[in-house]
């Protein structure tokens, strides 16, 4: 296989003015000398991206993602090392990017077509299917400012996609328009994917990444952690989030969450106490050298709690909420479980998960013990909490269990479809 | 049932993808990736790849001054008009304060005027535009990858076709006054026009990558252009000036300054090519020489220095530029 784009130990130093000089008068006040601060976007970042691949550049906020792209697509020149490119490369940074408010629609194409390395001749071809693509048949003709911001987007998308790269570089511009357009975007991505052109994806979005990469690169701070597929190369990003305390915050590691969730009980103050609820935690396999499980892995949550006046009938309700406070799963113990009479003394309830089938994300655990009648004894919340991650392609909420069968026509008979068909 | 209920599942993925639109062009397979030509992004890019690329980009180059254009005059009544009037209020109003406030003698002064504005327009014109190029167009330079030396040369261009406009002018206005200029120097004025184009690309391309840092730039410019314009001799006859200054042995320095100036030898090859007169006479004040006496020859030697100078500031700017360039994006 080719190497379409060799990024050769690139590193890339900004300057952090103190204070912006951009006039003759100032420098000379300062003689001359402005006090900057050296800052290395990236530091000596080298990965050979394969021709027809597609890989995405994954990292938090100001961890260089953006700035490799741009040294890629030659927007910036790196301080040190080189990039090759290979074949025509087109760089979608943002959509629109150099259209002109007063001139029509029709002039914006050829303008931003040849500012995209478009000839005059390509775009004549190209053109119907651009306008066509955008949606903007009618108000092709009409001056660009009069557009609105869904249009303008639509059309700087349209004139990117018609350029026909070898390689195309994207920044996070896909979630741009309704979700129509958002999903013909998305075709044309995977368009280009089956045409063996080489794309290079900069997001936030771990899903996103599962979704339409081979290949992730991770960045951390401007250098490289790893260049692996795409599964494995998000779990150690979200490992490094968590252990450079990004995504842990506001809620504690699980094995420390014993403390934090018995010390903030919610105060009942209706009743005395009858069941008090002290602490929850999760357990699962290996949880000494990991803080998280793998989608289907068994996981446990105990709670235990102390009865001071024996009591029949209690009810333990589980309640797993995303990260934003979204219920995920809730339920309650019943049957035998909760028939139990519970004598004075301290006990503990366990919830089995067999398979967490949940996919990425961290995720909250809230422990409430009710009387039969519903009424709430006691809650923990937050309980304890627990992280999955996803090692497959998979996106979404839950991984349902699924397999795929197709018959290839000309394999015999097709089974009858299924009766409300038609 | 079961078999029915799978395949139910993987229908809808197998339909969106039978449902994608064709490729927009699939007229052409896909060449092999090695075949591919392939570019370099590092800090340091030889000269004569920058210049290739320029090159490779002119059709950018007629789009960015075909916006230039168009955008300039975009809702205005007079439209293109306005390159014309401009100009044209000017040489009126030193046409009136020369030739009758200060008592001009140069017969036919205003074809004598804009013979020198010709050449001074585009200067002065470009000059202030493409200072402020880069900066005013940080919106693609952060996020596209162009030879960034298009935005100057389009603003060279602009000017040049605005100075077409206004020799269109020039010539209904020869043919009005029923006014033959010198046909015999239009290849040299045709020189300095060239001359002229290398000279004010040159000065473009180093003060719109200069400004990106220094932003006095612009206004430097919009300063010093002013006091330029008396260093030529437009309004006034050349003969003066030099009159003057071989008298002055001691400061013979001036005379060095008045004449290394790359602008006046054009200035003086346009006069002399549409002006024509070199020594006229004028009633109760006798002969009057009005241009230099200077032979074709010399002319000729003075716009091939002018030339040699004219692309060796080009290289320069280019240099400059390409050092700088790298951090555009950043320090926008």
């Amino acid at each position: 296989m080719t190497v379409a784009i060799d990024v050769q130990g690139v590193s890339k130093r900004f300057r952090l003015y103190h204070q912006k000089y951009t006039s003759l008068k100032e420098r000379v006040v300062h003689g001359g000398h402005v006090p900057f601060e050296e800052f290395w976007a990236l530091e000596d970042v080298s990965a050979e991206i394969t021709a027809g691949q597609t890989v995405g550049i994954l990292g938090r906020n100001g961890s260089g993602k953006s700035t490799l792209l741009k040294c890629i697509a030659g927007i910036l020149q790196p301080t040190g090392g080189q990039v090759v490119v290979r074949g025509q490369l087109a760089a979608m940074l943002e959509l629109g990017a150099g259209f002109q408010p007063e001139l029509s629609g029709r002039d914006n194409i050829y303008l931003n077509g040849s500012l995209l390395g478009l000839s005059t001749k390509e775009i004549d071809r190209r053109f119907d299917e651009i306008v066509a693509f955008a949606e903007l048949e009618q108000f092709i003709d009409n001056q660009v400012k009069y557009y609105s911001s869904g249009m303008y987007v639509r059309l700087g998308f349209s004139v990117a996609v018609s350029v026909e790269p070898d390689v195309l570089l994207v920044d996070e511009v896909l979630a741009v328009g309704d979700e129509r357009f958002q999903q013909k975007c998305m075709d044309r991505i995977q368009q280009f994917q089956r045409d063996g052109r080489t794309i290079v994806v900069v997001s936030h979005s771990p899903d996103l990444m599962r979704d339409i990469c081979d290949t992730v690169l991770v960045l951390d701070r401007g250098r490289k952690v790893t260049m692996a597929p795409a599964g494995e190369a998000i779990r150690i990003f979200r490992e490094r989030l968590i252990e450079s305390g990004f995504a842990a915050a506001p809620a504690a590691p699980a094995d420390e969450a014993e403390q934090v969730g018995g010390a903030a009980p919610v105060e009942i103050t209706t009743r005395r106490r009858v069941v008090e609820l002290l602490s929850a935690s999760a357990s699962y396999a290996r949880q000494d050298e990991r803080n998280y499980i793998e989608t289907g892995e068994p996981i446990d949550f105990r709670v235990d709690f102390d009865v001071s006046t024996p009591v029949s009938g209690v009810q333990f309700k589980i309640t797993l909420l995303n990260e934003r406070g979204g219920i995920v799963f809730s339920s309650t113990s019943s049957g035998a479980v909760s028939g139990m009479p519970l004598d004075v003394g301290r006990g503990c309830a366990t919830f089995i998960f067999d398979s967490m089938v949940l996919l990425d994300g961290r995720f909250s655990v809230t422990v409430e013990a009710r009387d039969p009648g519903g009424v709430v004894l006691d809650i923990l919340d937050p309980g304890c909490d627990f992280e999955v991650m996803n090692p497959g392609r998979a996106v979404g909420i839950v991984g349902l269990p699924m397999r795929v069968e197709v018959l290839p026509p000309g394999s015999g008979e097709l089974p009858r479809a299924a009766a409300t068909a038609r | 049932m079961a078999m029915a209920s799978e395949a139910g599942v993987s229908a809808p993925a197998d339909a969106r993808l039978g449902e994608l639109p064709p490729a927009p062009s699939g007229d052409s397979p896909r060449p092999a990736s090695r075949d591919l030509p392939y570019r370099v992004v590092s800090s340091k890019v030889r000269l004569t790849v920058r210049v290739r690329e320029i090159w490779e980009s002119r059709e950018l180059f007629v789009f960015l001054v075909r916006k230039e254009l168009k955008v300039k005059y975009k809702s205005s009544v007079l439209g293109l008009l306005w390159s014309m009037l401009n100009p044209a209020v000017v040489l009126m109003v030193y046409y009136v304060v020369f030739k009758y406030v200060l008592k001009n003698p140069t017969p036919d002064f205003a074809l004598y005027l804009f013979s020198g504005l010709l050449v001074w327009n585009l200067f002065s014109t470009v000059l202030p535009g493409s200072s402020s190029t880069i900066v005013a167009n940080a919106g693609i330079v952060k996020k596209v990858a162009f030879p960034r030396e298009i935005l100057p040369l389009s603003q060279v261009g602009t000017g040049v076709v605005f100075l077409f406009f206004q020799m269109v002018v020039m010539a209904l206005f020869l043919l009005g006054f029923q006014y033959s200029p010198d046909w015999a120097y239009m290849p040299i004025a045709l020189f300095a026009l060239v001359d002229l184009v290398v000279l004010t690309a040159a000065f473009a391309i180093f003060l719109s990558a200069v400004n990106v840092y220094y932003r006095d730039v612009e206004h430097l410019v919009a300063v010093l252009l002013q006091a330029w314009f008396w260093g030529i001799p437009v309004v006034y006859n050349y003969n003066l000036v030099y009159n003057e200054l071989v008298k002055l042995h001691a400061f013979r320095w001036l005379m060095d300054i008045y004449l290394v100036d790359p602008i006046t030898p054009l200035v003086l090859a346009f006069q002399r090519a549409f002006y024509g007169h070199v020594v006229v006479s004028v009633p109760h004040q006798g002969r009057y020489q009005v241009l230099a006496g200077y032979s074709a020859g010399f002319y000729v030697e003075m716009l091939a220095g002018v030339l040699v100078a004219g692309v060796l500031l080009l290289l320069g700017a280019m240099r400059v530029f390409g050092r700088i360039e790298g951090n555009f994006a950043e320090e926008l």
